[in-house]
Order: C-alpha cells, then structure tokens, then sequence
C-alpha cells in the first residue's frame, strides 16, 4: 500500500439508467457520493447498488482487469470499472462525472448492453487457430520466442468492447468488423503456426474490412490492455500487400498511389493520387473539382510543386522499398 | 523573449488545396516575429497511408524529413494533424528503437543523410502555446472576436494517440476534453463552442474508399457545431479543413439536413485577430464563403 493518506472527496454522478422492459426512454439519476483516493470505478458502481438503489445493474467479474465485463464510458471515454483510478478520472473531468454503458443505443439494463454484434464480428473473423497438427506429435509445436513477438501483445485482447463501441466506423457502417474483431484477426494472421487462407482475404474485404478505418485512433486512446488495434489494423494492410492478396481497388491503389506520386514529385500530387485511385470513376469528383478549382485550390499538372533534391527521394525509394503491387 | 526559430514542414496540401493555410501560416509568423526555415527538401509524409503499403519506406522518408530539421538545429513545425502524427511517429519508434534506427541510418547514408534524434517535431498549433504564450497573443490582439461564437474542431491526428503526442507538447493535452483551441479562441477574443464533435473524427482518410462513411461523420461534425450556435468552426488541421469546407453537399445529403459553416484554418483565426487583412489570410480560397467578415 502506498504510504500516502488517503483522502475523501464529494462528486457528483450522473448515471444513465434503462431498464429495456420498463422503460420507454433512458434517464440520468445524480448521486453525491463520497469517493476516497483508493476507489476505483467499480467501487462507485457498487456504491450505488448497495447504498441507494439495489436493481442498478453492471457487469463484473474479475475485479482484475482480465475478464472485460466491467467496461463503461465515464464522461465519453471508454474504460474498466475495475481497473480505473477515480482519482485520474476525477484529474482528467473533474468532481463532474457521467457514467455510461459502452453504446447507449445497446443498453439493456443500466450499464448493461447486449453486445451480440461485437460477439458475431469476432466469430466473423476465424479468431482461433487453423493448422494442420499431428493428432500425436513427437513433440510440441514451438514458436521461437522472435516469432512469438511478432503478436505485437494481441494475444493480451480481453474482448471487453471499448475499442469497438468508440469506433466512429462500427456505428455507420454495420458491416464494419471493427478495431477488437480486426485485433483478433492480426493474433491468428501473425501466428506461424497458423494456415488459413481465407481470414486475411476476409478482412481485406470492401465494406466490413480493414480499409474502411478512418485512422481516428479512438481504439488506441480507449484500450484499456494498451493493444493499439489500428497499429494491428496497418499490420493487416500491410500483410495483405506482402502476401499478395491485396486487390486493385480504390483503397489500395490509394495507398500505392503515394508512392508513385512521391517517386515523380518528392511531394504528394493531390489531383493525380484521385485520378490514380479512382481511375474512370473520377468523374464523379469534378463538381467539387470545379468549385475548388475557381477558388485557387487546384494545381495543374504543369504546376505542380517538385522537392528539392528529389534525386535523394528517388534514390531512398529505390533502396528501401520492401514491397511491390 | 529570444525570438522564436522553427523549421518548417508545410506539408503537401499547403501549397496545392489549400493555399490560404501557408498564406495565413507566414502572415502569422511575420506577426508574431516568428522566423520559419522552410523545408523545401521534404517529401510527402505518406499521410498515414504509404505506411500501409511500406512500412519502412514510410520511415525511411520521414526520418529524412527530420533529418533536414536536425541540420539546421531546429525544432520541426508541421502545420497539419496527419504530417504531425506521421513525422512524431517515425520519431518516436526510430528514439525508442536503436536497432531500427541503425537500419534505417544505414539507408539515409546512401544519400549522405543522418537521422540523430535531435529536433522535436510539434505542430504549429503547440508551438504558438507552449513557445510563444497564449498571454502575449492576447496581449497583442487587435481585433478581438468578440461577436463569435466558434467551435473548435481539434482532428484526431493531433490528439490521439495521447501518449505519443505528451512526448512533444509541455502541456499534456486530454484527447477526451481538449483545451489547447478553446483556449486560444478565447486568446483571440472569441466565444469557444463546447459541442460534442470537436474531439471525433472528420472522415477524411476514406473519402474515396468509404464515401458514405466520411460523409456523415462530416456532416455531423458540422450539425453538432452549428446546433451549439456556432458562427463558424476552426481547425489546425487542413485535411479537416477539405472535408469542413468543400464536402458540405455530399455531407448534407449524407445525414439528410442542409448543413454548411465558414471553417478557419488556426492561423486565419489568429491572423484576424492580430489585424492582418482577409486577402492575406487567403479568405478568399474557401468554397464555403467566410461571409462574417
Ligand atoms: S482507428 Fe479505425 S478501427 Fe480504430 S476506432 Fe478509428 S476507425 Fe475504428
Ligand atoms: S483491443 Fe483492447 S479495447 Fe478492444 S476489446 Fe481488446 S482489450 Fe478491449
Ligand atoms: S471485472 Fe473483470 S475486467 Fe473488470
């Protein structure tokens, strides 16, 4: 235990409250609470429960941080109960405090959500290990520890849903497989062990894969297991391009298009990485084309702007380039 | 106060879409006797896409990037959100990885270049905060914004991943309740919007691949400022700038509602306030006209 005192203070919470076969419309309820510089945000759940209102509803189990049951929105931000310290929370918002289920759209009962669409996301994405092993092998199938780094930590996903439910994609695009199902999909595409062809082809798929992320870093920010799943997500990119399953489409001609663009100009050509990408479709870019051309943010192909020493840049891309299209 | 001296990264966009951003960069620098070195030798960040194609190529170009700044001694400037994730990040993994670092040296020696790991790389938003003060900017106003309700739009390329951008900035800044724009709006004399869509995401990096996508989350960025009573947005990021400023169509058609709000580049913002005229700021290159003025 830390040797510090420990302190009380009074703040104020707004709990959002929902009971799906009573109620039409969810509502907040405040409560002044006594939180001490030892509680987490599972001792503020059990608070209310035991001290003010025995049907507030949450999911826990572990306390430990490793079951993913508790995971909440506390002012916005997706969280473990178990695992977050009041004091930060109160440091980062104030005595102000709203507590949330991950999805408000979700909720079941209080903090509680039915979370079926994450749970079929993630069977969606083959999450277990496909090989062909020897029903009575000599001896085990070891992975060097080198090969066992190449995880990047994605093993350590406790499927708790806070990245999933702070994705800005999951919520417009209902096909989108989303930052954990994408985690997951890496943990088996990285294991060398693993062989089956189909999951990287799967998350690479227009409209539920890879290359419909926005690049927010909401996942990043929110993991409370610190898995970075849109650094997983460009690892899938990248997989895609290195075992040649990436497709010609408009999403990966869009990431190749920078590179020949750098190559010819040192800096980006806007208007050619469009007609790259979107090839005959591009047509359908020339009304705002045209508007932005009258306002002076058009460059023409004869105009555009070179690097200096672009020499250097060409010479750079032809020694350290790894992959090819 | 030893005047301030940063090399700058412009970015692509600055000097094709949107050339108001280094128009009203440079009025504002002369303002604030700020000298800017600009990088002419500097390619394309990959704006967080070639690293999707090439990893290493992308590091092996940014770490070039930096590599100029660290000739002339200097701190790098950036002055949009992706080139400022994208140029920190390549700093971040080749300072933390000495192994990577050695390879990546190995690549820029063919070309008689040297990554060192000497300039930090901040965006021009935390270099007029953290270097400059918002104290003095405000003292030097002289004509304050007073009739102006804006909404800050931070863009998520400068605020997450938090942990990275803490390494640069002095000020950790919270990627859930940003300060650094409302308080230079307030700086400059205007009224900050509180609204729920400043921190989220403008959907720029799957305009073409995601359409619907990128639209409606424009288009509710929009909707959520103009709701708050908002007479304009303001933005340090010029991608967030495109989509804020030349998709409104396809953004209203996406969520079903008219929506359209002059959008300010940060530094149009400061540059009005510190008196430098419209046309110098470059005003005039919006589609969405600024009318306010
Ligand atoms: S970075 Fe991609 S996967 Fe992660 S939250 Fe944003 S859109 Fe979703
Ligand atoms: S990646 Fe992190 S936030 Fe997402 S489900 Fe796994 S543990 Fe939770
Ligand atoms: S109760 Fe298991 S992770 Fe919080």
């Amino acid at each position: 235990m830390s040797a510090e005192k420990i302190t009380t203070q009074k703040v104020n919470f707004k709990v959002f409250r929902f009971n799906a076969d009573e109620d039409y419309l969810p509502y907040y309820e405040n409560y002044t609470l006594d939180v001490t510089s030892e509680d987490v945000v599972l001792d503020v759940l059990n608070k209310i429960k035991w001290e003010h209102d025995g049907s507030f509803s949450y999911r826990r189990s572990c306390r430990h941080g490793i079951c993913g049951a508790c995971a909440i929105k506390v002012n916005g931000r997706s969280t473990l109960a178990c695992k977050e310290s009041m004091t930060t929370m109160i440091e980062y918002f104030g005595n102000d405090i709203t507590l949330e289920p991950l999805s408000t759209k979700r909720a079941v009962k209080d903090m509680i959500i039915d979370k079926g669409d994450f749970w079929e996301k993630h069977a969606a994405v083959t999450p277990y290990l496909v090989a062909d092993i020897d029903e009575c092998p000599s001896c085990e199938n070891l992975v060097s520890p080198h090969d066992a780094e190449e995880l990047n930590e994605a093993d350590l996903c406790i499927q708790c849903g806070a990245c999933h439910y702070a994705c800005p994609v999951v919520e417009i695009n209902s096909d989108f497989f989303g930052p954990a199902a994408f985690a997951a999909a890496y943990r088996f595409e990285a294991d060398v062990r693993d062989n089956d062809g189909d999951r990287l082809i799967n998350v690479n798929e227009e409209k539920q894969g890879v290359w419909d992320c926005v690049k927010c870093f909401e996942c990043a920010e929110v993991c409370p297991k610190e898995i970075n799943p849109i650094e997983k997500i460009t690892k899938l990119h990248q997989m895609a391009f290195k075992r040649g399953v990436a497709k010609n489409n408009v999403a990966t001609r869009h990431a190749v298009g920078f590179l020949h663009s750098i190559k010819k100009h040192g800096v980006l050509d806007e208007g050619g990485l469009v007609l790259y990408s979107e090839g005959a479709h591009i047509v359908k870019h020339i009304p705002v084309a045209l508007q932005m051309f009258r306002k002076g943010k058009i460059v023409m192909p004869w105009n555009m702007p070179k690097s200096d020493n672009l020499d250097e840049i060409q010479k750079l891309i032809k020694s350290s380039s790894t992959v090819k299209f | 106060m030893k005047k301030l001296k940063y090399a700058l990264f412009t970015g692509c966009t600055a000097k094709q879409s949107t050339p108001e951003q280094m128009m009203s960069t440079l009025a504002v620098a002369r303002k604030l006797n700020i000298e800017l070195i600009e990088l002419t030798e500097a390619s394309c960040c990959g704006a967080s896409h070639l690293q999707d194609y090439d990893d290493f190529l992308s590091l092996v170009l940014n770490a070039r990037n930096i590599a100029y700044a660290e000739k002339h001694g200097l701190t790098m400037v950036t002055i949009c959100n992706t080139c400022q994730l994208n140029t920190a990040m390549t700093k971040h993994r080749l300072d933390k990885n000495p192994e990577l670092k050695a390879k990546v040296n190995e690549k820029l020696a063919e070309v008689g270049l040297e990554y060192k790991g000497t300039s930090n790389v901040i965006h021009f938003l935390y270099a007029i905060i953290d270097d400059f003060g918002l104290d003095k900017i405000k003292e030097m106003v002289v004509k304050p914004l007073s009739q102006f309700n804006i909404a800050p739009f931070y863009g998520c390329h400068n605020i997450r991943p938090s942990e990275l951008h803490d390494e640069s900035h002095k000020q950790k800044e919270n990627p859930y309740k940003p300060t650094s724009l409302d308080d230079l709006i307030i700086a400059c004399g205007g009224k900050n919007v509180d609204y729920e869509e400043k921190n989220k995401c403008c959907g720029f990096h799957v305009e073409l691949q995601a359409p619907h996508t990128a639209a409606v989350l424009t288009g509710t960025a929009i909707a959520g400022a103009t709701d708050n009573n908002a007479d304009m947005m303001v933005t340090p990021c010029p991608l967030c700038h495109l989509k804020l400023d030349t998709q409104t169509k396809s953004a209203s058609e996406a969520i079903g509602r008219e929506v359209s709000l002059p959008v300010l580049h940060m530094q149009q913002m400061v540059g009005l306030a510190l008196g430098c005229t419209p046309a110098e700021l470059g005003l005039q290159h919006h589609v969405t006209d600024v009318n306010f003025i």
